[in-house]
């Protein structure tokens, strides 16, 4: 086991990768038992900070000085053996091992021919013993929760003997319930001697977990000071660089004719089950209704059925009266259907592809973007400009292949496709997941503009803030059936979490 | 922005350059080896395919062939499938163009040529086609599939060529080399310059490669392939049937290798024959890859592989190095220029490399 790291500094630390200036002359510190927040928008340089801490990168400037020497860090190796752990934002383990096999992977080190596997497991009941990191050391990886798996990558750390964890983005993937157990368990760490760096742009997680916050912006540090300090509004406008106001629904729907219908619909998922069990709903003109659900209660079989991407078994789904369960994807798309999909890197665009030939993803095959089967350049020229502008995407030109835009700019191109068709109705999953502030405020703005329009919108998401802000109507999905729809005037965090956990009757579970 | 062209393609140039003179540099230990010494042999390879009529002519025989494989392999790597089976799509092709030139001999070649080189397509295509319909429907792959076509079509090939197909003369004779009757004159390709071998079939093979440019990047159903190949599920959320669109992909790949084939039997044998391919099922993988999968680049690539080929066989007559080492060297060029993709492709690298050449300042962003 290293040293314990009572004093950690990084002095002017200045990154330039070509054309962009990541880090620029950076001064940040921790001590031990401190969880210190990086906070800033996508892009912001909080990544490449600590992968020069990590050792995946080198500084063109700056030193690291760990208990006040000086340290080089050129692997991630060498980080290791100083005591510094990082749990990347995508985990890093082998699905088809067990748990013990993983965290042996990265101990076994030069003792190539000998691994005591019943020692490894020791080790693991050790360390989740000791900072309450409860898993079964046994399991498949690929039969855990994120997360189980999660914690698995932060037993693996500590584990290898780190004394300061960097979290990148721990709780992108996390249910709100895996996020609130994450922070508790980080806590319990911070008071055992351990220092944590948690990266994120998630306010709420932001400050309920850290002691300290240093905000970056365009790759220098903007602020730093005491967390509790700051409420949520003046961290994001520090962040942001400008104030934000996330958009909220000010006036309740008027609209009453239906224009979604969907009617005890039943449909298998990938595992062969039942993943829609007769799941009933109504979307009307001009109203936005939420879907609440933790993930994997049929939220993405609902929105695949709905577009005609999977079929149903049973039932009938009705948009604007008539029927279009099970017709292909294209017809319903014909037929004013817009869907914003989970998957905005690989599902709503193709990433190899120009921001231009995104924008006609839809629309390629219709007059006048196309005659005769010809695409019609100086056409989708202008009309591609046209949206570029009207949505604000931000890429250096038309022909800028979409894998290198940022998720904000990624999810504008898919608003301004989708939207700039004039859909009567709009399925969007997970609009503003994985955005910083900035760019979830525009997606609302966007949403909460087409509902004005008459635009009827189912929304999926797992943040209850984002579906309190703008929805009419939360619908609570649970093992592919509504269980309950609540207007949102009586709609509360607390009721919400109690249905999404399957317990429709409050007294009943008191 | 004209300054930007013009200092990618010196960069391009540069990375090219570099690749090939590394591969002749561990080929010439190998001439060496073979007690040759490796800078008149190279003198030879390079100069003197370029230095006559002969020579520049045989260049674009070759090239003709190369072309066709290799926008058929554009088409279907641009969909996503990666059609290794271009040596069977040949063979089929040719024999079914061969079929139809010998069964109507007599019709004018106006009528007969494009005959042939549509039998030639259908050949090569119900080839591709098999792997195609087998990959989207059976899960099977693509690279297994059409390697194991590759057997199965030479097997029939000489079988046909050998059997029901052979010249009725080898019969006659007792010689019995297998190869199928001379065709008529009517289904020859134009001798384009006189005493030589350089036949119309490379402008056929240029026209083809701009309408393959306009099928791809101007067309819905270009459109369609390309996005069916880069992103199956994105495909699939925008209504293509991402299935059918992998069989029409490998439908129309094999159908270029096809013609590939006819283009041989028409313009330089003027029958089929055993060695009809030459290897160029394989070499069209490199021209796709070296063109970039681009139309207008597999042009030019498909003549620098042409220079390649002739040039070695040069090399090989006039200083007796041993044909082994010509197609050593083949292969060290091929894999030499195959692995710089990665400097085109790794758009990081790239930059790095730019910016030390000093041909790019550090503050452009690099967007293409």
């Amino acid at each position: 086991m290293s040293e314990i790291i009572s004093k950690l500094e990084m002095k002017k630390i200045t990154k330039k990768f070509p054309g962009v200036l990541a880090c620029n002359n950076i001064d940040i510190y921790l001590k031990s038992g401190e969880i210190l927040a990086l906070l800033g928008e996508n892009g912001a340089g909080k990544t490449t900070l600590m992968n020069v801490l990590f050792g995946l990168y080198q500084p063109e400037h700056g030193k690291i000085f760990i208990n006040d020497k000086q340290v080089i860090i050129n692997s991630p190796s060498t980080a290791f053996k100083y005591g510094i752990g990082m749990v990347h934002q995508h985990f890093m383990l082998v699905p088809n091992l067990t748990v013990v096999e993983n965290v042996a992977l990265g101990l076994i080190g030069k003792r190539i021919f000998k691994l005591d596997l019943n020692k490894v497991r020791k080790r693991i009941e050790e360390v989740s013993k000791e900072y309450g990191l409860s898993v079964n050391p046994n399991a498949y990886i690929w039969q855990l929760s994120v997360g189980e798996q999660q914690r698995v990558e932060l037993i693996k750390v500590l584990c290898l003997g780190a004394n300061l964890l960097i979290l990148d983005e721990p709780t992108a993937a996390l249910t709100p319930q895996e996020t609130d157990e994450l922070i508790v368990l980080l806590k319990q760490m911070a008071e055992k001697g351990r220092s944590i760096i948690f990266i994120s742009h998630k306010l709420n997680e932001v400050k309920a977990v850290s002691n300290r916050v240093c905000v970056l912006r365009n790759g220098s540090l903007v602020y730093e000071g005491k967390t509790q300090k700051h409420s949520v509004a003046t961290l994001a406008e520090k962040m942001a660089g400008r104030e934000i106001y996330m958009p909220t629904l000010k006036e309740k729907s008027q609209a009453n004719s239906p224009i979604l219908e969907i009617k005890n619909v039943f449909a298998k998922g990938n595992m062969g089950t039942m993943a829609l069990d007769g799941l009933s709903l109504t979307v009307s003109k001009g109203e936005i209704v939420g879907i609440a659900g933790v993930s994997g209660n049929g939220q993405k079989e609902l929105a695949d059925v709905i577009n005609g991407i999977s079929h149903i078994e049973r039932g009938k789904i009705l948009l604007n009266s008539k029927n279009i369960a099970n017709l292909a994807p294209q017809q319903i798309i014909n037929k004013g259907m817009g869907y914003i999909p989970e998957d905005r890197m690989h599902e709503g665009t193709i990433p190899s592809f120009s921001v231009k030939e995104n924008i006609i993803m839809k629309d390629y095959n219709k007059t006048p973007l196309s005659k005769k089967m010809f695409l019609q350049n100086s056409i989708i020229e202008k009309y591609s400009q046209k949206l570029i502008s009207n949505f604000d995407i931000k890429c250096p030109d038309n022909k800028t292949m979409c894998a290198s835009l940022s998720g904000g700019n990624v999810q504008k191109v898919i608003l301004a496709r989708e939207l700039s068709r004039k859909p009567k109705m709009l399925i969007a999953a997970y609009p503003i997941r994985g955005l910083d502030l900035g760019a979830a405020e525009y997606v609302h703005e966007q949403l909460l503009e087409a509902r004005s329009e008459n635009v009827g919108i189912l929304l999926i998401s797992e943040e209850l803030d984002e579906l309190l802000d703008i929805c009419d109507r939360i619908a609570v999905i649970y093992e592919g059936k509504i269980l309950e729809i609540l207007d949102r005037d009586i709609a509360t965090k607390t009721k919400l979490g109690l249905l999404m956990a399957g317990i429709k009757n409050e007294k009943k579970a008191i | 922005m004209k300054k930007k062209l013009y200092s990618e393609a010196i960069y391009r140039l540069l990375i090219i350059v570099i690749a090939v003179f590394s591969a002749l540099f561990v080929g010439a230990i190998l001439l060496l080896i073979a007690k040759t010494n490796p800078l008149t042999a190279y003198y030879v390879m390079f100069t003197e395919p370029l230095s006559g009529k002969f020579g520049l002519t045989e260049i674009l025989v070759r090239a003709a062939p190369l072309m066709l494989v290799g926008l058929g392999i554009a088409i279907s790597f641009r969909s996503g499938i990666i059609n290794i089976g271009g040596e069977g799509q040949i063979l089929i092709g040719a024999i079914f163009g061969t079929f139809i030139a010998l069964t109507f001999p007599d019709l004018p070649p106006y009528i007969l040529l494009p005959l042939v080189f549509i039998a030639s397509f259908i050949g090569g295509a119900i080839w591709g086609g098999i792997a195609g319909w087998m990959k989207a429907y059976l899960s099977v792959n693509e690279i297994l599939s059409t390697i194991m076509l590759n057997y199965i079509a030479f097997q029939v090939y000489m079988f046909l060529i050998r059997g029901p197909m052979i010249d009725p003369k080898e019969v006659a004779y007792g010689t019995g080399v297998p190869q199928t009757a001379l065709l008529s004159k009517n289904a020859w390709l134009t001798r384009i310059i006189p005493a030589s071998r350089l036949h119309a079939g490379i402008i056929v093979a240029v026209v083809l490669a701009i309408l393959v440019y306009i099928f791809l990047w101007k067309t819905t159903i270009g459109y369609k392939l390309r996005a069916a190949g880069a992103e199956a599920k994105a495909a699939k959320y925008i209504g293509v049937n991402v299935k059918n669109y992998l069989v029409l992909a490998m439908l129309l790949s094999g159908g270029f290798a096809g013609m590939a084939g006819a283009i041989e039997v028409c313009g330089v044998h003027h029958r089929a024959l055993e060695s009809i391919s030459a290897g160029y099922g394989f070499s069209g993988i490199v021209v796709a890859l070296f063109g970039g999968l681009h139309p207008l680049g597999i042009i030019p690539a498909s003549a620098v592989f042409g220079l390649l080929i002739v040039g070695a066989d040069m090399m090989q007559r006039s200083v007796t190095v041993p044909a082994s080492i010509i197609l050593a060297i083949q292969g060290l060029i091929i894999l030499a220029i195959v692995s710089s993709q990665i400097f085109f492709s790794n758009i990081g690298l790239k930059e790095k490399i730019m910016i030390k050449l000093k041909l790019m300042k550090s503050g452009d962003k690099d967007d293409t």
